[in-house]
């Protein structure tokens, strides 16, 4: 099982030189799942007979030296708020328990016109809220270095399931840093695009003016093709800008040779694991060796972005989930009582405590007397975030910083004090919040052997910018291709 | 106590476009329960909105007819409350920036003008429809989205109106306005027409306002004017008794003709409005808005006056010309064919509004071209046929869709003309009428009218009547 | 600075009905948020403007163009209740 280790990029050249047949990186890959999921905990939802049929076509396209997509063959896991045609979407809630969506998202009708495979619909925080895949209510994802630690969150099951082979990509999204901070926690590379340049078509919305679709892959390459077929514009989404997508792949390899790198000082300041910090400094020697100059920068607004984020994300995410009512789709409880009680006994019996909290909060800023304090003032917010953004890339190229505050925590730790697991959010927030494009790629390893992450960020639409920067590093080290210890026996718990 | 009655109206108006305000899905009515849904009109998880032009150019277009000033950024707004009948359980509307703002409306009551503002002009999604069985002991309710997403206009009056007469000026004239752009149906009994009435009653002299009251549920124009008939009385007689009217929201009963309480201020719904992040803002530029301005036509009331100055019409057949469109633009364009816009005037009124009545016409597809009517109306000048056998000429027109040279062509119905023909036919009806001769000459007048008629008969009425009475004078020797 | 009444209220607000339990523990938690949050009050927005859309994008349309609804049978597949072509809802009294 050997080439279940390797790139997206590499299974596609062994399957179309018809070394190996798609089929059998599907049945090989599912033994795999069978043997490993247990323990990691990544898939809310796996399609084996699916995926066979899909391979058996592929291989046939292969034999008869038919045209074929992009990722042909390629094993795809996705993050379970984006809408499969039926099959089965749960956002990880129980109130989506039995949702089949009669149509397919933007993103998923992309990638099967591309010939990916679908392997199936991975675990989250439900309805993306969260930081550690805990306020999942069907299971608990565990990060595949360490099984009592959180793969971060709240694209927790993609990022597993790339970290430990059982897909060899996957798409996650973000409101957050939701696949920005579980790919640092699990090793893999994850990117978040500018606002805009992914339709959010068929995604089930959390905060609408902050989600954007991403990729988890295993390195840059995966994550420049991947990107590359789900990107561009959509008539469906009136968000989606109509910005041309360069080839992400041509020129990867093209250098940073007088490349400004801002250092922000915020993002360096109490908090920060030494680990973390180190590793993020050694980075900077290696892109300094590289050409790179290093400048440093300042975000005024950074200490506000978690606080206007909270207003923010919770409004939207009020009013985007007051639609499960238990009328048309999903749970319904408590039909016997009147309409009323019909609507509070469902969401009260479907949602966790996270989503109820969220929503609440967001109801809160937006009632009447409270949306000029709360919401509108948040806003403004935003915009002084956004100017801060805009004013540094004036002066540089890109900004590093670490993605987390902190490597994978243990299961459990933070689930008592909401705000504290707020916190773990404080890096990738303000790129949301501005709409600019992020990435975070492996760096280094915590003294406990835990994967750190280092964030790129850039300006809006640069997206192949920051693949060439990542690109970069990566070829230069290989953290990317330490795979997690899941044959250890001491991380088998069953 | 004398009391002045302050009437300010919300009128919400379906847009009459082919699809659905935020997906491709018809608007068409009546059609079978949840055939005409999707996705994105369902709410379901993910789906997104993307606004039709159609439906902001004809809500821009409507508030520009209603003189209002347009926002050069207007976008859109949630609005959130609970409903079964509300797929997303929040509405998309305008509240911080909407579309049109500060515009009027100038009504006509009992032959002079009023201007009443409008405060402002938005554009909304429709809700589906909510169904209550009405067999007893049913403890269920169904819901069909086919109307879920339909572009509904929403207009809202400032408290201008001071009594029913002006409410149903407001109400006429802003439908007519709505139908002249073509941009509602306004069909009250398919509800793509609806009005809410605000309604506050304050002492005569006063300047303060009084408490308001709002009605819903008022189905048609005589059940608003019921309903505030009603509310003006509910209000003085608590008024009178030193009692305060309460600000609360009122439902209209057209069956008991009475109204009952919904909720009270108290209850007042937090809507919490904020940016619609799903859609983006719309700028609109002079450009656009000459090119929208371009596509109103006259209104109707100006419409009216121009009538009455230019083609000297009374006030009231200038009233029914432009009651529609569709018989005012006949009218100009028979006028621009042949000027005689009297006579034209007469035939649509007398005849051609009778025609659609009696036959159910449809008046966006009139069997008769203005062209037809105005030769119609030329041929009589001439002569060529009398009144009467117009009207049949004209009936005929209307059945066959032919011109009325070729009915009368194929029916023979010209005038005889020909004075030797005519003495003929005159000669042979004394001959056959001694005893009527014989009155005559004994002094009895009307014995040449019955020989008049006679000749008529012999000529199925075609006999050109002046000639005839001509020529039999003659004969009789008078 | 969050008390019964306002999480009562809001709770109303978000159609969720809290036990006893929960309610105390969503108003200690929604309190400790929003102490958290007070701290935007320092910030001087005056002469911000408001960003609700993070792309600078405006006027997006779709041409009033007729695309064929989903299937019945498909839009209904899904409900928790249903009578005929009908979604089926506990009594709603005005
Ligand atoms: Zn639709």
């Amino acid at each position: 099982m050997k080439h279940l280790e390797l790139t997206s990029l590499q299974i596609k050249e062994k399957i179309l030189s018809k070394e190996i047949q798609a089929v059998d990186v599907i049945k090989h890959l599912f033994e795999w799942i069978k043997e490993t999921e247990p323990n990691v905990q990544a898939y809310i939802t796996t399609t084996e007979e699916e995926s066979l049929r899909k391979a058996e076509e592929i291989d046939k396209k292969v034999k008869n030296n038919e045209r074929v997509g992009l990722l042909a063959g390629i094993p795809i896991a996705i993050k379970d708020n984006i809408c499969t045609k039926n099959l089965l979407t749960t956002c990880a809630s129980q109130i989506l328990k039995n949702f089949i969506p009669p149509y397919d998202a933007f993103v998923i009708n992309r990638l099967k016109e591309e010939d990916a495979i679908i392997i199936g619909k991975t675990n989250l925080d439900e309805f993306a809220m969260g930081s550690s895949t805990e306020n999942s209510s069907y299971k608990e994802t565990r990060n595949p270095w360490d099984l009592e630690r959180v793969p971060g969150g709240s694209s927790g099951g993609s990022a597993a399931a790339v970290a430990s082979n059982l897909a060899f990509m996957a798409l996650g999204s973000e409101t957050g840093g939701s696949i920005r901070q579980p790919a640092a926690m699990c090793g893999v590379v994850g990117v978040k695009p500018t606002y805009g340049r992914v339709s959010r078509y068929g995604l089930i919305a959390f905060g609408s003016s902050l989600d954007q679709i991403g990729t988890l892959t295993k390195d840059i390459k995966d994550a420049a093709v991947l990107l590359q077929v789900i990107s561009g514009h959509d008539a469906c989404d009136s968000t989606s800008a109509p910005v041309p997508v360069p080839d992400y792949l041509h020129g990867i390899d093209s250098g940073i040779n007088g490349l400004k790198i801002g250092i922000p000082k915020e993002y360096f300041a109490d908090g920060l694991n030494t680990d973390i910090q180190k590793a993020i400094k050694d980075a900077l020697g290696i892109y300094e060796k590289l050409g790179a100059e290093i400048i440093d920068i300042s975000l005024p607004h950074t200490e506000y972005a978690v606080a206007t984020y909270y207003l923010v994300a919770t409004a939207e995410a009020s009013s985007n989930l007051a639609r499960y009512d238990g009328v048309r789709y999903g749970l319904r409880a408590g039909s016997e009582g009147g309409i009323v009680s019909m609507y509070c006994r469902t969401r009260s019996e479907g949602f966790g405590n996270e989503v109820k909290r969220r929503v609440m909060l967001g109801n809160y800023a937006l009632s009447a007397g409270y949306y000029d304090a709360y919401y509108l003032k948040a806003s403004k917010v935003r915009t002084l975030i956004k100017n801060d953004f805009d004013a540094a890339f004036e002066k540089v190229d890109c900004i590093i910083c670490p993605t987390s505050p902190v490597p994978a925590f243990k299961i459990g730790e933070r689930t008592n004090n909401p705000l504290e697991m707020y916190l773990t959010d404080v890096y990738t927030i303000p790129a949301n919040l501005a709409g600019i494009p992020g990435i975070s790629i492996p760096c280094g390893f915590s003294r406990e052997g835990l994967p750190i992450g280092m964030q790129i960020l850039g300006r809006y639409f640069e997206e192949k910018r920051l693949l060439q920067i990542a690109h970069t590093f990566e070829a230069e080290t290989n953290f990317h291709l330490k795979t997690p210890p899941l044959k250890d026996p001491r991380w088998c718990r069953g | 106590m004398e009391y002045e009655v302050v009437i300010g109206l919300e009128t919400h108006a379906e847009l009459s476009t082919l699809t659905k305000l935020f997906c491709g899905c018809s608007t068409k009515f009546g059609v079978e329960p949840n055939t005409q849904v999707c996705p994105v009109c369902l709410g379901m998880p993910g789906v997104l909105p993307v606004m039709n032009k159609k439906a902001f150019e004809y809500s821009l277009k409507s508030a520009l007819a209603l003189h209002c000033e347009i926002n050069k950024f207007t976008n859109f707004d949630r609005k959130s409350y609970y409903y079964p009948d509300l797929p997303k359980n929040y509405q998309i509307s305008q509240n911080y920036y909407n579309l049109g703002v500060n515009g009027y409306m100038t009504i006509e009551v009992n032959g002079s003008t009023k201007k009443i503002r409008i405060h402002n002009v938005h554009l909304e999604e429709e809700a589906g429809k909510l169904i209550h069985p009405e067999e007893i002991g049913t403890n269920y309710s169904l819901v069909d989205f086919n109307r879920a997403g339909v572009p509904l206009l929403e207009i809202v009056s400032y408290p201008d109106m001071r009594g029913v007469d002006e409410v149903d000026s407001y109400m006429q004239t802003l439908r007519k306005i709505l139908l002249y752009m073509d941009v509602s149906d306004c069909k009250m009994q398919e509800g793509s027409l609806r009005f809410e009435a605000s309604i506050s009653l304050r002492e005569k002299g006063s300047d303060k306002l009084g408490n308001r009251v709002e009605i819903k549920n008022l189905n048609s124009m005589k059940a608003v004017i019921k309903a505030i008939e009603y509310e003006v009385g509910r209000q003085s007689k608590l008024l009178d008794r030193g009692e305060t009217v309460a600000r609360e929201t009122r439902l209209w009963d057209a069956v008991t003709e009475r109204s009952e309480r919904m909720r009270s201020k108290e209850e007042a719904q937090d809507y919490r409005y904020f940016p619609e992040p799903d859609l983006l803002p719309v700028l609109i530029d002079e450009k656009w808005l000459h090119e929208i301005k371009g596509t109103i036509p006259e209104l109707p009331l100006d419409r009216k006056l121009r009538f009455v100055e230019v083609f000297k019409l009374s006030d009231y057949d200038s009233g029914i010309l432009t009651e529609e469109k569709v018989f005012a633009d006949f009218f100009e364009e028979c006028v621009k064919i042949l000027n005689r816009p009297k006579a034209i005037s007469n035939w649509i009124i007398n005849d051609l509004l009778r025609e659609v009545k009696d036959r159910k016409l449809d008046i966006h597809n009139l069997p008769i071209k203005p062209k037809q009517l105005a030769s119609l109306i030329e041929i009589i000048e001439k002569g060529t046929i009398s009144s009467t056998i117009a009207k049949e000429v004209f009936s005929e027109m209307i059945q066959s869709g032919k011109n009325p040279h070729a009915i009368i062509e194929e029916k023979k119905l010209a005038q005889i003309s020909d004075e030797s023909l005519i003495e003929s036919i005159i000669e042979k009806v004394i001959a056959t009428n001694p005893e009527a001769i014989e009155d005559y000459k004994k002094g009895k007048k009307n014995a040449l009218s019955f020989l008049m008629g006679q000749v008529m008969k012999e000529t199925k009425g075609k006999a050109n009547p002046k000639i005839v009475n001509e020529l039999l004078k003659g004969k009789v020797g008078v | 600075m969050i008390d019964k009444k306002l999480i009562e209220y809001v709770a109303s607000l978000s159609r969720l009905e809290l036990t006893r339990d929960e309610e105390e523990m969503f108003m200690n938690q929604l309190t400790d948020i929003l102490s958290y949050i007070e701290k935007l009050r320092k910030l001087n927005t005056e002469d911000v403007k408001p960003m609700a859309y993070p792309l600078n994008k405006s006027n997006v349309f779709r041409e009033d163009k007729l695309c064929p609804s989903t299937s019945k049978e498909e839009i209904l597949a899904n409900a928790p209740a249903k009578i005929d072509a009908f979604f089926k809802v506990p009594k709603v009294i005005e």
